[in-house]
């Protein structure tokens, strides 16, 4: 993994060819992620698979999270590899919430990583992240014909209580 | 006569998504001309569970039951991301017996799975009989899961910290019966298909996919080392007691479907020896650590501590918190490599769990697979796949 | 052995007569109706679907059950089918997800009469452990169940058994529930009735005509 003075050097040289992509570095719990602007999400994966000295070639797991009441709102996360030197980098891109009838928009990295076309529709089909530029974004799991995101944090679990007698007697 | 041969059109056919040959209620449309097939498309979400949503509405130690049904085949590995990744955030070592019990079970695990998945994808290639075998062998794996855990799948038996119980006594006996006899199993395994000439016509050969493809379309496990990649996180990453393991990666060469078969026969011999292994060094000592914050105390101590039953009775009702934070950690599933994201908000519940399944992921690679050749190899294709279709649909 | 050969001679040669005849076909007759008769024949010669949902599929009809250490031909039900329109057992192994459910509705409808239903472990009974908004909380919302075998997954006995019991149930003799067993009417769960517990009125008139056609049978 790179470490946080690693991380930094990472930022510095993003910095250069996209300024103001890397917004934030953390690193936790042995983990290093670069928060990035969504605007430069192609350009900064491209880089860390392409740079030398970087060869982050394997996407490992893209998954958008929701951080209800943080802002930004949204975020996909990308889990780059790299396989020759056995590190793991997460790459996550804020994305804001743009309000009730629009939906976030994001660049889909289907060109650079295949792998993610499925991941991609995933995220789209939970959390209604629009991937720009993915060749068949429907939904995936759920039905066609589904209305909602059912994975954001403001999306109700569903399913039904389990009523007694003794409850409803008491309190209903 | 020439204008009939010339004559060709592509026919749309429905496969699933109840199909004896899909494992599961994968549904498949396939476009074929004559029997070769043009191009395909996996359409998936008929066992969508809702796991990861329900997962948010419970707290830490509720979820590991939630986890264990994604890929019904292989709970151990669920219960082991989704612990480890919790174990990790709240940075809890787990004492060594624990580590050492984790890869046994794991192991065994991997086994069962590869039986499962031998038993019925050869089944789907005509060797009726495999499935007998296999599943006798599964019975075994599975007396020993109900031997230590109590039940047969879907055991919840990893806990964050550590493992529920120890192992019973007899155990190791009966564990050690089953060492010594399943690679005389996998070797009769062999001798029924190895020399079969239907198996080996239809597996040679059929469902070729290059290296380079397969590392971009994110596919690992069985199904990247049959083409010749040794990746395995079990050798890459430092966890549980696989470090002082001493085993070989099977690589195959042409990363045809018999490849894969080979590879994933030859796994079941190393994950014997393992165990074996892990078994000879089981080291003493307690099976759960040792942190009242996060592990249940004894029922032993109930009686006669009020704080262990304080405790008790806080891990019971709100359950632990975890502290703000995320984490994606990865193990090799029998299927390629399981990755748990998990996200804490410092309640006691997670905001977000999320599975990078190996099913999942690898499906997307049947359709290089499979087009342009026939729709049998097409059915083998699937079968050497192995998508769990729970795991697919989460 | 050797008198009755002797006198199965005698009878076909119509010998016998009389009492002693009549005493013969009282001893090696089997009278029964019709109905009996095929409801036997029914029940010991079940063509499931090979049909798998989920984690119960594993331990179900559709693989564990069928193996050699549990056989389920030992119950005339060995002989899986593909097809639909071949099947006359349906057993719901998993969760029901709210895609699957038509097409589960659309096997159940291609089925030919008589078929029966199994739903096997928590998930197909009630929703289980998953109550969200991706799974149908019971497959009884859209389709008739006659067996809920619980569990989760039940074990391979457990499907056994509860196949049993609707070999029993196919015989036109359903094993009753337990309250019917131990005289314990009166003491219903009612989910939604009136402000002391008692059932509401269309649940009491629906449990009384359920419980009529029991006693009559």
């Amino acid at each position: 993994m790179p470490d946080a003075p690693g991380l930094e050097l990472i930022r510095g040289e993003i910095e250069q060819d996209h300024p103001g992509a890397v917004l934030d570095t953390g690193f936790e719990h042995g983990c290093a992620s670069l928060a990035i602007d969504p605007a430069h999400v192609l350009g900064v994966l491209g880089w860390l698979r392409d740079a030398p000295g970087q060869g982050y070639r394997f996407l490992s797991s893209l998954h958008a999270a929701d951080y209800l009441p943080a802002e930004p709102r949204f975020a996909v996360h990308y889990e780059l590899l790299n396989r020759d030197r056995v590190e793991r980098i997460r790459v996550k891109a804020l994305l804001a919430d743009p309000g009730e009838d629009s939906l976030p928009e994001i660049d889909s990295c289907v060109e650079l990583f295949p792998t993610a076309e499925f991941q991609e529709r995933e995220a789209y089909d939970f959390f209604g992240i629009v991937f720009n530029g993915h060749p068949d974004l429907t939904r995936i799991l759920l039905p066609e014909d589904y209305v909602g995101w059912p994975q954001r944090r403001d999306f109700p679990v569903g399913g039904e209580p389990v009523t007694f007698t003794y409850n409803e007697r008491n309190y209903g | 006569m020439a204008e009939l041969a010339e004559r060709t059109e592509v026919m749309t056919v429905n496969i699933g998504p109840h199909h004896p040959a899909t494992h599961g209620v994968l549904r498949l449309v396939v476009d074929l001309e004559g029997e070769v097939v043009k191009d395909l498309r996996p359409i998936i979400g008929y066992v969508h569970t809702g796991i990861e949503k329900s997962c948010e509405d419970k707290s830490y130690w509720k979820v590991i039951p939630f986890v264990e049904r994604m890929d019904y085949v292989s709970y151990f590995f669920q219960m082991e991301a989704f612990c480890g990744a919790v174990e990790r955030m709240i940075e809890l070592e787990i004492p060594p017996r624990a580590k050492y019990l984790r890869t046994i079970f794991l192991e065994l695990n991997r086994i069962h799975s590869h039986l499962v998945w031998l038993g019925t994808t050869a089944l789907d290639l005509g060797a009726i009989s495999m499935l007998w075998y296999c599943f006798r062998e599964r019975e075994r794996i599975l007396d020993l899961f109900e031997m230590a855990t109590g039940q047969r799948m879907h055991t919840r038996y990893f806990q964050v910290g550590g493992v529920i119980e120890d192992i019973p006594l007899g155990f190791e006996a009966k564990l050690r019966e089953f060492i010594a006899d399943m690679p005389v199993r996998v070797g009769q395994y062999q001798a029924l298909l190895d020399r079969n000439e239907v198996f080996l016509s239809r597996t040679k050969g059929t469902g070729i996919v290059s290296r380079e493809r397969l590392l971009e379309l994110g596919v690992t496990g069985p199904l990247l080392r049959a083409a010749g990649e040794p990746w395995d996180l079990r050798k890459a990453f430092d966890y549980l007691a696989y470090p002082e393991m001493d085993f070989k990666i099977p690589v195959g060469t042409v990363g045809d479907n018999y490849d894969r078969y080979r590879v994933r026969v030859a796994e079941m011999v190393e994950s014997t020896r393992i165990v074996e292994q892990a078994l000879d060094a089981l080291p003493e000592g307690p099976f759960i650590a040792d942190d009242r914050k996060y592990v249940l105390p004894p029922r032993s101590e109930l009686s006669t501590s009020m704080e262990s039953l304080i405790h008790h009775f806080k891990l019971v009702t709100e359950g632990y918190r975890v502290g703000p934070g995320e984490l994606y950690y990865a193990i090799e599933s029998p299927r390629g490599e399981l990755g748990c994201f998990v996200l804490a908000d410092g309640s006691a519940k997670p905001a977000r769990v999320h599975f990078r399944d190996p099913s999942f992921v690898n499906l997307q690679a049947f359709r290089d697979m499979s087009v342009g050749s026939y729709i049998a190899d097409m059915i083998c294709s699937l079968g050497m796949l192995d998508p769990i279709l729970g795991g697919v649909d989460r | 052995m050797r008198s009755r050969q002797l006198r199965a001679r005698d009878m076909l040669r119509g010998d016998l007569e009389g009492e002693e005849l009549e005493r013969y076909v009282e001893e090696r007759v089997v009278m029964t109706n019709f109905d009996k008769m095929l409801g036997w024949a029914r029940s010991n010669s079940i063509f499931p679907l090979t049909f798998g949902l989920a984690c119960c599929a594993i331990e179900g009809i559709p693989m564990a059950a069928v193996t050699a250490r549990y056989d389920i031909a030992r119950f005339g039900a060995e002989a899986g089918r593909a097809s639909p329109r071949q099947a006359d057992l349906i057993i719901l192994s998993g969760r029901v997800s709210i895609k699957m459910a038509p097409i589960i509705r659309r096997l159940y409808d291609q089925m030919l009469e008589p078929k029966w239903a199994i739903s096997m472990g928590a998930c197909s009974s009630s929703g289980g452990m998953f109550s969200n908004y991706a799974v149908v909380q019971g497959a009884e919302k859209f389709m008739p169940i006659d067996v809920h075998v619980p569990g989760c997954p039940p074990r391979p006995e457990a499907v056994l058994y509860g196949f049993t019991k609707l070999q029993r149930k196919i015989q036109g003799n359903p094993d009753q529930g337990w309250r019917a067993r131990y005289g314990a009417h009166g003491t219903e769960e009612w989910a939604r009735g009136g402000p002391r517990g008692e059932p509401s009125a269309e649940a009491a008139k629906a449990y009384l005509a359920a419980r009529e056609l029991i006693v009559s049978a």
